[in-house]
C-alpha cells in the first residue's frame, strides 16, 4: 500500500473514523502531490475539519493510511512530532497567541530548535530579525509589530495566523476556512496570501465560500458525509450531477 | 548564553527588586545589631524572624507564581514542596543537636529514642552533612515534581483537574507524614534544633544572618524567574497557558514545557522551606494541609499574578496583615482572608501590582495608540 503512497506529499487510504457511532469520515482517500495546492469543499459535516484533524494528529482514524511525504505514517505521532515533520495549520476561528505582540507570536512560530533550553538560552539573530520583517511586510502588519494580537482585527489576526505558518515554514500547510467572516476587501487579500504561499509550500484550503476557491484557481475535491464525492476543476466538479444534488443543490 | 540570559533577566523592575532586597539583607541586620535597644531605629529581636518568615512565604509565593501566573498550572500542592525542603532542612538540624537531646543519644534523635528504634533509617544517613541536606532541599522536591508532572502533564491532565491532584498529592503527604512509623517524627514533626553551621541557633547574630540569607535567596530566584518570563522559553510559557493546544501544533513539547518550570518552581519551594524551618524552629505534618497551599494561591492572586513582584508584595502584606490581625481579633482572621480573596477577584483581577502597573502604563501611552488608529484607518 505504501508503494503507491511513494512521491506523493500526503496520502490518505480508506479512512475512517467514527465518534459515538457515528462516521465522521467513511473510507476517505485522496492523495497530494509535491507542491500542489488543492481546494476541498463539501456541506457542513462532511467531515472537511475532521481530515485536518487526522492529518494534524489530534484525531486518530479507527482504520486506514495516513502517509506523509511517502514514507512517514502521521498515526503514529502526536500533534507537536507532525509540526515537526512539516505539517502546519492554520485554524477556521483565527488561533494566535493573544497577549503577546504582533512580532512574538511570529517570533515563537519561525522555524528554530523549540526545545526548553534552546528557548531558554534563545538569543534572536540578524537572519532571525530579517525572516520576521519579511513576513510582517507580506502580511502587511508592520505597523502594527509592537501591537498585542488580542487588539487586531479579525482579519488581521487571520493574515497573523498565516504569517506565523510562513515562519513555520512548513512542508505542508491545511487551512481552515480562511475567508470565514472577512469583508471582500479582506477576502481579496487572503487569496493573495494564499497563492503566495502556494508558490513554495504545498497547500490544502477548506473552504465554503465558493467565490473564493474560484479565485485560487486550482484541483478540488469535494467532500460528502465523510467520503470523497468529485475531484477536478471547479467546473468540471460544479457540472458533476452527484454534486449538484449533494452540495450545490441544496 | 548564560550572561545573555543574566542580561535579559535585569530589566528595570528587577534591577530595583534585586537592589531593594540586597539592601534589606544588609541593613536590617544592621539595624538590629548595632543599634542600641532604646534607639528609634532599632529593629526588634522578634521583628528579624517575623520578617524572615515572610521573605520565604514570598519565595513560595513567587515560585507559585511563575507556574500559575506564566504557564496557567493552578498548583494547589506546593505547601508540599514547601514543606519537604523545611524537612530536609529539619532532619539536618535534628542531626545537630547530637548528644544534647532530652535522651542524650549521640545519632539518634529523640523521637527514634522515644519509639525505641536501634539505629538510623537509611533515609537519614547523610543528613549530619549541611552540603548533603543542601543538595536534597532541592533535590526532593524537585523529584517529587519531576515525577508528578511527568505523569500529569503527559496524561494532559489540566485546569481544575490538575489542582485538585495536586491537593490530592499534598494531602496524600499530610497523612503519610503523621506516621510515626516514616521515620519524621508523626505528629509532633521535628523540633528543639541547638545550631546550624556550628551557630547557635537561637542567637541574634543567627536570626539576623537567617534573615539575610532569606532575602538573598529571594533576590537569587527572581532573578531566575525574570530570566525565565523574559527568555523565548518565558514565551512559549504565556503562549502555553493562553493556547495550548496552538503551541502543540507549532511544534512545541508543552509536556516538557510544563514540566521544566513545574520542577524549577519546586526546588525554589523547597529552598523556603528550608529558609522556613530555622526561623520557626520547628516542622511538622501541618505544613502539608491543603489549606497552607491554598493561601499562597490568595497570596499570589493578591499581589498579582505574572508579574513576579506582585507574589511578594502580595505574601508580605497578606501574613503582615494576619499577624495583625489574629492577634486582635483572632476569631475574624479568615473571614477576613476570604473576604480578602473575593474583593480582589472581583475588584483587582490583576492584583495590586497589576493594578498599580496598569495605571502607570497607560497614562503616558495614551496618545500613541490614537496615532496608530488614525494611520491605520487611513491606510485602509
Amino acid at each position: 500500500m505504501t508503494k503507491t503512497a511513494k512521491g506523493s506529499l500526503l496520502y490518505l487510504d480508506g479512512v475512517s473514523v467514527a465518534f459515538d457511532g457515528f462516521k465522521a469520515i467513511n473510507n476517505l482517500s485522496l492523495v497530494l502531490e509535491p507542491g500542489e495546492m488543492r481546494a476541498i469543499i463539501g456541506p457542513n459535516g462532511a467531515g472537511k475539519t475532521t481530515m485536518m484533524d487526522i492529518v494534524t494528529g489530534k484525531t486518530r482514524p479507527d482504520t486506514g493510511d495516513v502517509i506523509f511525504d511517502g514514507e512517514v505514517d502521521l498515526t503514529r505521532h502526536d500533534e507537536t512530532d507532525i509540526a515537526a515533520l512539516g505539517i502546519g495549520r492554520k485554524f477556521q476561528k483565527p488561533t494566535v497567541f493573544e497577549s503577546h505582540t504582533v512580532e512574538d507570536n511570529l517570533e515563537l512560530a519561525l522555524d528554530r530548535r523549540r526545545g526548553v533550553f534552546a528557548t531558554l538560552f534563545y538569543d534572536q539573530t540578524q537572519k532571525d530579525r530579517e525572516a520576521i520583517d519579511r513576513i510582517l511586510e507580506t502580511t502587511r502588519l508592520t505597523a502594527r509589530r509592537h501591537e498585542r494580537a488580542a487588539n487586531l482585527s479579525h482579519g488581521q489576526k487571520q493574515w497573523l495566523e498565516i504569517g506565523m505558518l510562513l515562519a513555520q515554514n512548513p512542508k505542508l500547510l491545511l487551512v481552515d476556512e480562511p475567508v470565514a467572516g472577512m469583508t471582500d476587501a479582506e477576502t481579496e487579500e487572503t487569496a493573495r496570501l494564499l497563492r503566495e504561499i502556494a508558490q513554495n509550500h504545498s497547500v490544502v484550503v477548506v473552504e465554503h465560500d465558493m467565490g473564493f476557491v474560484r479565485e485560487l484557481d486550482v484541483k478540488v475535491t469535494v467532500l460528502a458525509e465523510g467520503s470523497v464525492l468529485a475531484e477536478g476543476s471547479l467546473d468540471h466538479v460544479s457540472n458533476d450531477s452527484k454534486v449538484i444534488e449533494n452540495y450545490l443543490g441544496r | 548564553m548564560i550572561t545573555s540570559f543574566v542580561f535579559k533577566a535585569l530589566d528595570r523592575r528587577a534591577i530595583w527588586v534585586i537592589a531593594v532586597l540586597v539592601g534589606l539583607a544588609v541593613l536590617v541586620p544592621l539595624l538590629n545589631l548595632a543599634l542600641p535597644a532604646g534607639h528609634p531605629l532599632h529593629v526588634p529581636n522578634y521583628a528579624i524572624s517575623l520578617m524572615g518568615k515572610y521573605l520565604t512565604y514570598a519565595l513560595l509565593a513567587l515560585a507559585l507564581d511563575l507556574v500559575w501566573g506564566y504557564c496557567g498550572i493552578l498548583s494547589l500542592g506546593h505547601g508540599a514542596f514547601f514543606a519537604l525542603g523545611g524537612y530536609a532542612m529539619g532532619m539536618y538540624l535534628m542531626r545537630q543537636i547530637g548528644a544534647r537531646g532530652v535522651y542524650g543519644d549521640p545519632v539518634l534523635p529523640d523521637f527514634m529514642v522515644f519509639l525505641n528504634w536501634q539505629e538510623l533509617p537509611w533515609f537519614w544517613y547523610g543528613f549530619d552533612q549541611f552540603w548533603f541536606a543542601a543538595i536534597m532541599i532541592v533535590l526532593v522536591p524537585g523529584a517529587l515534581a519531576f515525577v508528578f508532572g511527568w505523569f500529569a502533564f503527559r496524561s494532559r491532565v489540566t485546569g481544575v483537574y490538575l489542582s485538585i491532584i495536586t491537593q490530592a498529592m499534598t494531602y496524600a503527604l499530610l497523612l503519610a507524614f503523621f506516621r510515626n512509623e516514616m521515620g519524621f517524627g508523626g505528629n509532633n514533626g521535628l523540633t528543639d534544633f541547638k545550631d546550624i553551621l556550628g551557630y547557635a541557633i537561637q542567637a541574634d547574630t543567627t536570626r539576623a544572618a537567617l534573615f539575610s540569607a532569606s532575602a538573598l535567596a529571594l533576590a537569587a530566584a527572581f532573578l531566575i524567574c525574570s530570566g525565565i518570563v523574559r527568555s523565548k522559553f518565558g514565551k512559549v510559557l504565556v503562549a502555553v497557558r493562553d493556547a495550548e493546544s496552538r503551541s502543540r501544533f507549532f511544534g512545541y513539547r508543552v509536556e516538557n514545557v510544563k514540566l521544566f518550570v513545574f520542577v524549577v518552581s519546586a526546588m525554589m519551594a523547597g529552598v523556603a522551606g528550608a529558609l522556613y524551618v530555622p526561623q520557626v524552629g520547628i516542622i511538622n505534618p501541618g505544613e502539608f494541609a491543603p489549606a497552607n497551599s491554598i493561601e499562597v494561591v490568595i497570596w499570589t492572586a493578591v499581589g498579582g499574578r505574572g508579574t513576579l513582584v506582585g507574589p511578594i508584595v502580595g505574601a508580605v502584606l497578606v501574613n503582615a496583615g494576619k499577624s495583625v490581625f489574629t492577634a486582635a481579633f483572632p476569631e475574624f482572621w479568615l473571614f477576613a482572608l476570604g473576604a480578602l480573596f473575593v474583593a480582589v477577584t472581583l475588584f483587582l483581577p490583576k492584583g495590586i501590582v497589576g493594578a498599580l502597573s496598569g495605571l502607570a502604563t497607560r497614562r503616558p501611552r495614551r496618545p500613541a495608540p490614537v496615532i496608530r488608529d488614525a494611520a491605520g484607518e487611513a491606510a485602509e
